[in-house]
């Protein structure tokens, strides 16, 4: 080995804690040291270590044929990712912004999610970058993308919304033979309220399976991202002031949806909010009312309800911006109304 | 080894490249009866006239069958190439005919298989998308040192997406091992090229990539196959993406369906005249490679072989209709044969013989 592992790749092995976009890049560190195939693609992922430094230190390490620069260009080095994982290598490729996938959703949807269907094997592609809102980004770099994929037969879809989750589902989704299109909010990059001290042993977190985040028998919050920990607050602010035990679950990976996870806690609870920062219209909250309509109809005693970011592009000013993304008031309100239902 | 009678080909291998000239339409004109017959599932399609463009293309490359060999991207007009790479004629029929023994159970269609062994990729219907595959699958070839090219075709019309620029520019950049093979038959569909492009040449467009090209009279077999033996031996010896431009005509429609009534019959005629496998033959007459009944017999035994495979894969199921449901998702960890892991963690550029 010519160079020694970066320092602050080490942070867990010293038994610090780490922010989320630290553990992303534990994670990916470990995936590649641990398996010679892994490599990375992206724009300015190497020589800058990517426009957030997920990947900092990764092309001194790795090797310009494992960390590469490529041109801006993401359906090419999407699709050139789908060949490198016919021949058996682990492409993961960085969006520099999520936003920036569009160009690349012909290759993904029509080539790499269909691979395996047509016969023409396994994708063991992930495709992951930065989502979201609340950074006064704008149209172009505040998106939510996992709905433009969400209808793609063939996809896995995390959106992790923990330091610890993160870690431990981008090393899933590595290791998983399918394409994955995995979300990291920028909001939660760097969040210091989550930072934690992660376990210093290999560990992953299953694709598939939600968390529950709190338990409440009143109300049931379903969600994801960065929306979690608005629900989180929300659910405290119910059971103090009204006195509403507020489920909160964490979708952590959007397809394949956890079904079970929501149904049992309808159960227990008799209500559902969905929350998502992603806009309304053919928002996940759509599919999962459907499905708890189709499984769980009787067990439930309000009608489903939702608080979603509103149908527009996602504006700049940040008044704007702040009424465009659902708050803690949002789900506040709702909750209260279901819980009085 | 028998002696050269040109470009180091020697009777057999001259031979070779008759039968599988005359094996490809054979087979296509096979899918036509097979089409009137109400056999096939959706659209066929013809190389009439471009036969020579694939078959000595392919020809012209290392073709295995353990998975160690070249790797071949065609298109629906190159199915001489995907042929000769081992691309079986029973399979052929089986896919245009939706049958559940081909090699993608009733899932796709005509030429869009894969056979990993046999260095087969086939496309896909969105065009360029392949130059993005075949850069990452060369790409491939080029961080683990192996002395292993690419060949992608692809035809006028595709040069007019964003995919194959992205394609050809990522595996010009990255100096990947890639042959493209431009299907300069004059049309896209209805489409002539001077609407696709200002270019008078595609090797115009190669010199804007930094690449080395070369145009051929795709008519031409013998000429053909030596232009892609010199870029396959450029890509081989780490000189990066090369570019074939095959100058010949489209001659019947885009697909079955489309009379191309939109064309100069004058023209049309034209090149009729320059058949490829009539062009052949008169060589090999004239130079005295083979005798006329020599290849009279193996067009005969070429007919045979695709009504044999044809007949078989007529006989044979089509999917059961819940089969549909399956095969979306894979949980289980496949380890291909040649993943290998046991390199250094550490992998430069600057390494490497190039």
């Amino acid at each position: 080995m010519n160079h020694p592992a970066p320092e602050h790749l080490k942070k867990t092995a010293r038994g610090e804690s780490v922010t989320l976009l630290e553990a992303v890049s534990e994670g990916l560190f470990e995936e590649m040291v641990r398996d010679d195939s892994v490599f990375l693609m992206g724009e300015d992922i190497g020589v800058y270590g990517g426009a957030f430094k997920v990947t900092r230190g990764f092309l001194d390490y790795f090797g310009d044929l494992r960390v590469i620069d490529t041109p801006i260009a993401e359906g090419g080095f999407t699709g050139a990712a789908a060949g490198a994982a016919h021949m058996g290598l682990r492409p993961v490729v960085e969006m520099q912004f999520m936003d920036f996938i569009s160009p690349a959703y012909d290759v993904l949807t029509n080539y790499i999610a269909t691979s395996l269907y047509r016969g023409a094997g396994p994708m063991p592609i992930v495709v992951r970058g930065p989502v979201g809102g609340g950074n006064r980004g704008g149209p172009f770099h505040s998106q939510n993308v996992e709905m433009a994929f969400f209808h793609t037969p063939g996809f896995k879809i995390v959106y992790p919304s923990t330091a610890y989750d993160a870690k431990g589902l981008i090393k899933a989704a590595i290791r998983d033979d399918n394409p994955v299109i995995f979300e990291e909010h920028k909001a939660l990059y760097r969040a210091p309220t989550l930072r934690e001290v992660l376990p210093d042993e290999d560990y992953v977190v299953p694709l598939g399976k939600a968390r529950t985040v709190r338990e409440g028998s009143d109300l049931t919050l379903v969600t994801y991202g960065a929306m979690v920990h608005k629900s989180v607050e929300a659910a405290e602010k119910l059971e103090q002031e009204d006195g509403v035990g507020v489920e909160v679950v964490d979708l952590r990976t959007l397809l394949p949806l956890d079904e079970d996870a929501i149904v049992e806690s309808l159960k227990r609870t008799g209500r559902v909010l969905i929350v998502h920062e992603d806009t309304r219209t053919g928002g996940i909250a759509g599919e999962i009312a459907i499905r708890l309509n189709e499984r769980a109809f009787e067990w439930l005693d309000a009608p489903i309800l939702r608080v979603t970011a509103i149908d527009s592009p996602v504006p700049y000013a940040g008044s704007l911006e702040d009424y465009f993304l659902p708050q803690v008031e949002d789900i506040v309100t709702a909750g209260r109304y279901l819980a009085a239902y | 080894m028998s002696d050269s009678l040109v470009a180091g080909l020697d009777q057999t291998q001259i031979l070779g490249l008759y039968h599988s000239l005359v094996l490809t339409r054979a087979a296509e004109e096979r899918l036509e009866i097979l089409q009137k017959q109400g056999y096939l599932t959706g659209e066929m399609y013809r190389s009439l006239g471009q036969e020579a463009g694939a078959v000595g293309a392919a020809f012209a490359l290392n073709r295995q069958t353990d998975g160690t060999g070249d790797f071949l991207a065609p298109t629906v007009r190159a199915a001489g190439a995907l042929f000769l790479f081992g691309g079986g004629l029973a399979d052929f029929f089986r896919q245009y005919m939706g049958r559940a023994t081909g090699p993608t159970k009733g899932k796709e269609a005509n030429v869009h298989w894969v056979d990993f062994q046999k260095g087969i990729i086939g496309p896909v219907s969105a065009l360029g998308t392949m130059l993005e595959v075949m850069a990452g699958i060369t790409l491939s070839f080029k961080v683990r040192g192996e002395s292993r090219v690419g060949m992608v075709f692809y035809g006028d019309g595709a040069s007019s997406t964003g995919a194959w620029h992205e394609g050809l520019n990522f595996s010009a950049v990255q100096r990947c091992p890639l042959i493209l093979m431009v299907e300069a038959n004059q049309w896209a569909f209805s489409t002539a090229t001077r609407k696709n492009t200002r270019v008078q040449s595609f090797t115009e467009k190669a010199a804007g990539y930094g690449i080395g090209s070369e145009s051929v009279d795709g008519t031409d077999i013998v000429a053909v196959y030596e232009a892609v033996s010199r870029a396959a031996k450029r890509a081989r010896v780490g000189k990066g993406t090369q570019m074939v431009e095959l100058r010949y005509y489209r001659r019947l429609g885009y697909a079955q369906h489309d009379p191309q009534d939109y064309i100069d019959p004058d023209e049309l005629a034209m090149w009729e005249d320059r058949d490829p496998i009539d062009l052949f033959k008169h060589r090999i007459l004239e130079e005295g490679w083979a005798a006329e009944s020599v290849l009279h017999k193996i067009s005969r035994r070429a007919e045979e072989e695709c009504r044999l495979a044809a007949e078989q894969a007529t006989g044979e199921p089509v999917p059961d209709g819940p089969e549909a449901a399956k095969g979306v998702y894979t949980d289980t960890i496949t380890q291909h044969p040649w993943t290998r892991t046991d390199g250094p963690y550490r992998r430069d550029s600057s390494e490497l013989n190039t």
